[in-house]
């Protein structure tokens, strides 16, 4: 057992690539930190991004960015039972729509085959739309790649988090590092509001915050520069417009707007790119929004835009070469960095991790195995998807799965309980949505936000004025104005 | 699982579906079930505390939970009339199976020789009209803002904007003022008011509330709560036009942008459904196009007055009374109901004949702009039914219109409904 005096690695930042790390260390008897500044996990560039499990075509051979996608996406299928992660294989189509298009989509599939992808293959038009018939008229060939899927991004992230939590690893959220201490060239810890954290290793999975985090320590190697993407996500009666995610023939600078399914039977269109200067501007704007379904319009004619249920944004953190940034910092010792992770970051996660833990390794962290490690999370209730016996079962054993909370997913407040007291459990309104899907349909919250207030209030013995949306003062309601009330005339 | 059966079954409790239940007992069904999913009865009329309901049906001006309670006290006098709360309809099937679940007896599987629907509607939110911007706390939709300050007791913000002048967004204006709110606007995107007069006047004009029309929010700012929106001027497509752009500041934006029929039990069952209105094709006993399965009140169009909600409720109760006792109401030819030059909607959407029936029909009616002294006509085979001079017709206020008895015979395939504009012009 880790004792609690000396902690070895501090990981700054529970995005995917924190979360994943965090796991990873758990592997081993360590003292392990993980330290994130919101409320929740996950709720940076991890909750909005194209939430697809790359195969690996697109990156040159060689990066980082090749290597690490090919090898977290089979991580991926590896840990999907263990974690209960949310993900479907339906494959990837790269959609080719003039002779120029298909000279590059030859290109990817020798690309992908220098990098290892499995089973990449050139479909004639009469086979791709037969596997999506409502792509374009114009459709002359597809890349298809059948290593590539879908998958829940917070939803990974929270299933790493929860089982590195239940093997050790501790996770202090609203605890932003404000300043890091170096002493010697060495890091000698971290300064939170809450107090200073003496450790040997920091790791920096600070996302599109990164370089500022690695500046807290004296290293001003690398920036990083916040690239927007903008969606629109549509109801699921739309969803049957594609089965599989769809893209475009890439250009030199992006992958350019797909179409896409999501796990959770929903379908989204998506992203633009457009740099902007602030590191927290997730701003929609019309101009994107019209930008991305324009673009979706070119590979699937008919996008029922009156559908869309909801819009977000995202941030690339894009650095300096482009590549992932992962290893010893070159100014300070006992800094590791796992920075400028942007597309294909997510799917990488697993594999950057490893890496990350190497990089621990050879820099003199003792790493014995933890014998206790567990892998595997404990199992959890999705009462839409049981049969009438499970359900009843479930519900005699406990009451609360008889009251359906969110009635678009069919979400019981048994379910929203759980997520709430689980291992690094819920405790806003959006953390409950993203464990449970409550509030994620085409109500959007609408009808049960109230109510996942009001549970979370109980859950928490919080007033319901001190429960939050999603950030640290993202308060939702006011006590009401005594004095000025209609019915109080004192 | 817990197995019982029924005559007719009522999904919603609330205006709709305590009037067919009620309605579904006086016209010979013996057993009456109503399914709510909320702890009580009476549906969204419980977070309607002002007054202004019941003018027609009971010559009074009741608070909404005053026109529930009378009849939530009908139904209690009618010991035939199950009831059961807290109680969520997960689906029902085509040979009236109901699948429902409750946190004390589980799943409960019910059979019925006839359903009515009566599940109301739900808000339109920010998603479905695309607002950019960032996406901090402090943006509800009217209805559940609503429910917070009259049920719960908390305030959704202080300083507040809202979108859209349909009557929640009205009341809301009027209820957040009360409680010491500084309503800074009212926006509504057309050019006209979409809520009832009265509420215009009563809760807006009463209070010095701008109502600017021709208007939207094209920007949401603020990271944690709202700290202000952009509005700009819309044009006649509604697009925004570039310069008229103005911000205020505000804690809290509230949409009231629309209501949509909460169909999900009904589409899942293959009923066919009405594109405009957004609930089920009906005919004039509120039978679907499935026979035995009926519907009523804000799930199959909003409507603006509960007084309808309760009259169509009683319609739906006592046909779908008369389908259970084996009387069935599927007999007879039907004609098509067409809204066209300038009626948005018709409900109902068909009208069943036979020579039996000899009943006026009732139509109900949605202009699809705001006119003035119009006429409108219903015709068919090239005959007028029905001729009737409208001095002021609004989107927001539903036209009622009966097609005489005497004329039913008269009636086609087709019954073409038209707004003319004096002097003989189409109403475009
Ligand atoms: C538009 C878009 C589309 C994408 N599509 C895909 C895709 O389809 N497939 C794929 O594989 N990848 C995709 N990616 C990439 C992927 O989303 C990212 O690589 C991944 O989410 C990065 O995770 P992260 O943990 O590094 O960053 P983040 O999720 O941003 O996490 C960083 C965390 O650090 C915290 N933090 C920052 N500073 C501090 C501090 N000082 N103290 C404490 N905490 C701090 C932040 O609050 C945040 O939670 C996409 C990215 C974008 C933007
Ligand atoms: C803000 C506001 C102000 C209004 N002001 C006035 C006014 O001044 N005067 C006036 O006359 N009218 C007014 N109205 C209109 C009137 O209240 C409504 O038209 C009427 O309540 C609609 O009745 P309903 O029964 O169709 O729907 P609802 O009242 O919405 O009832 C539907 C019921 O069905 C239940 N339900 C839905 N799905 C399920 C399911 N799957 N299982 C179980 N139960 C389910 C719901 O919980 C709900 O209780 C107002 C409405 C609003 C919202």
């Amino acid at each position: 057992m880790p004792s609690n005096d000396r902690t070895d690695v501090i990981i700054v930042g529970g995005g995917i690539v924190g979360a994943a790390i965090a796991r990873e260390l758990a592997k081993y008897d360590l003292n392990v930190l993980l330290l994130e500044r919101h409320p929740d996990l996950a709720m940076e560039t991890t909750k909005a991004n194209s939430a697809i499990l790359h195969a690996g075509f697109d990156a040159s051979p060689g990066s980082l960015k090749a290597l690490l996608n090919v090898r977290g996406n089979e991580l991926f299928r590896q840990l999907q039972a263990d974690l209960g992660l949310e993900l479907k294989l339906t494959g990837s189509l790269v959609v080719a729509t003039s002779a120029a298009e298909m000279d590059a989509i030859g290109e990817l599939y020798s690309r992908g085959g220098e990098n290892g992808v499995p089973g990449l293959k050139i479909l004639s038009r009469e086979q791709v739309l037969d596997i999506e018939p409502n792509l374009t008229e114009q459709t002359l060939g597809a890349l298809h790649a059948p290593t590539a899927g879908i998958i829940s991004p917070f939803g990974a992230a929270l299933a790493f988090a929860e089982n590195a939590a239940l093997n050790g690893v501790k996770i202090i959220r609203e605890c932003p590092v404000t300043a890091i201490a170096v002493t010697d060239g060495r890091i000698a810890g971290v300064h939170t509001p809450h107090g200073f954290i003496a450790a040997r290793f920091v790791v920096n999975a600070a996302g599109v915050g990164a370089d500022t985090v690695s500046r807290l320590a004296g290293d001003d190697s690398f920036r990083i520069k916040p690239r927007k993407g903008e969606y629109l996500l549509f109801d699921k009666k739309a969803s049957c417009l594609v089965k599989t995610v769809v893209f475009p023939t890439p250009t030199k600078v992006s992958k350019g707007i797909l179409v896409s399914p999501t796990v959770h039977g929903n379908m989204f269109v998506g992203p633009n790119a457009l740099d902007c200067r602030d590191a927290d501007d997730v701003d929609t704007s019309a101009a994107g929004l019209a930008e991305i379904v324009a673009g979706a319009e070119k590979l699937v004619p008919g996008i029922p835009v009156g559908a869309s249920i909801t819009q977000f944004a995202g941030l690339r953190a894009v650095a300096d070469g482009g590549d992932f940034i992962i290893g010893p910092s070159p100014a300070v010792g006992g800094l590791v960095h796992a920075a400028g992770i942007q597309s294909p970051g997510l799917t990488a996660a697993p594999a950057i991790a490893e890496r990350v833990a190497a990089v621990l390794r050879d820099l003199g962290l003792e790493m014995k195995p933890n014998r206790r490690f567990n892998p595997v999370n404990p199992p959890r209730v999705l009462f839409s998807e049981l049969d009438a016996a499970a359900r009843q079962a479930l519900i005699r054993e406990n009451p609360l799965y008889g009251r359906v909370i969110c009635r678009c997913e069919t979400i019981t407040e048994g379910e929203i309980v759980a997520a709430i007291h689980s291992v690094c459990g819920a405790r806003t309104v959006d953390g409950v949505k993203r464990r449970t899907r409550a509030g994620m349909g085409r109500c959007q919250g609408g009808f049960c936000g109230p109510r996942v207030t009001a549970i979370l209030a109980r859950e928490l013995s919080l007033p319901v004025t001190a429960v939050r949306k999603d950030t640290v003062g993202s308060y939702l309601f006011f006590d009401k104005i005594p004095r000025l009330c209609e019915v109080d005339s004192r | 699982m817990i197995e019982q059966a029924y005559d007719v079954v009522v999904v919603g409790g609330g205006p709709a579906g305590l009037a067919a239940a009620v309605s579904a007992s006086d016209n010979g069904a013996l057993r009456v079930l109503v399914i709510e999913r909320d702890r009580e009865l009476g549906g969204i009329l419980q977070q309607c505390i002002h007054n202004g309901f019941g003018l027609h049906r009971f010559q009074q001006e009741l608070t909404g939970p005053g026109y529930a309670g009378r009849y939530i006290r009908m139904v209690g006098e009618r010991p035939n009339i199950a009831v059961l709360l807290d109680t969520m309809v997960l689906s029902v099937a085509g040979d009236k199976t109901i699948l429902a679940v409750n946190p004390r007896d589980g799943l409960l599987k019910i059979t019925a020789a006839a359903v009515v629907f009566a599940m109301g509607c739900r808000e339109r939110t920010r998603g479905a009209i695309r607002i950019p911007g960032s996406r901090p706390a402090g943006v509800f939709t009217a209805g559940a803002a609503q429910r917070m300050v009259n049920m719960e007791g908390y305030l959704p913000g202080k300083k507040i904007v809202i979108l859209g002048s349909g009557d929640i967004g009205l009341i809301m204006a009027r209820r957040l003022s009360l409680e010491g709110c500084d309503v800074k606007a009212v926006l509504e995107i057309m050019p006209y008011s979409n809520g009832l007069t009265r509420n215009v006047v009563q809760c807006l004009e009463d209070f010095g509330i701008p109502l600017h029309l021709s208007h939207t929010v094209v920007g949401v700012h603020g990271k944690d709560r709202v700290t202000g929106i952009t509005c700009a001027k819309v044009d006649d497509a509604l697009r925004p036009v570039p310069g008229s752009e103005f911000d205020l500041e505000c804690d809290c934006l509230l949409l009231s942008v629309g209501l949509i029929p909460e169909n999900e039990l009904s589409g899942d069952l293959g009923i066919e459904m009405d594109g405009l209105t957004g609930g089920p094709v009906v005919d004039q006993l509120r039978q679907t196009s499935l026979p035995g399965f009926f519907a009523a009140g804000n799930v199959v169009h909003v409507h603006d007055l509960v007084d309808f909600v309760s009259e169509e409720g009683e319609t739906a109760g006592k046909y779908a009374a008369r389908h259970a006792c084996g009387l069935s109401s599927s007999v007879g030819r039907l004609a098509r109901i067409m809204a066209s030059d300038g009626v948005r909607t018709a409900v109902p959407q068909v009208v069943r004949l036979d020579d039996v029936r000899t009943a006026p029909v009732r139509l109900y009616m949605r202009v699809a702009r705001p006119e003035r002294r119009v006429t409108l006509r219903l015709l068919s085979n090239s005959e007028l039914l029905l001729e009737r001079v409208l001095p002021v017709a609004k989107p927001g206020e539903m036209v009622v219109a009966d097609i005489p008895a005497d004329k039913l015979r008269a009636i086609g395939d087709v019954v073409t409904v038209v707004l003319r504009r004096q002097g003989g012009e189409q109403g475009e």
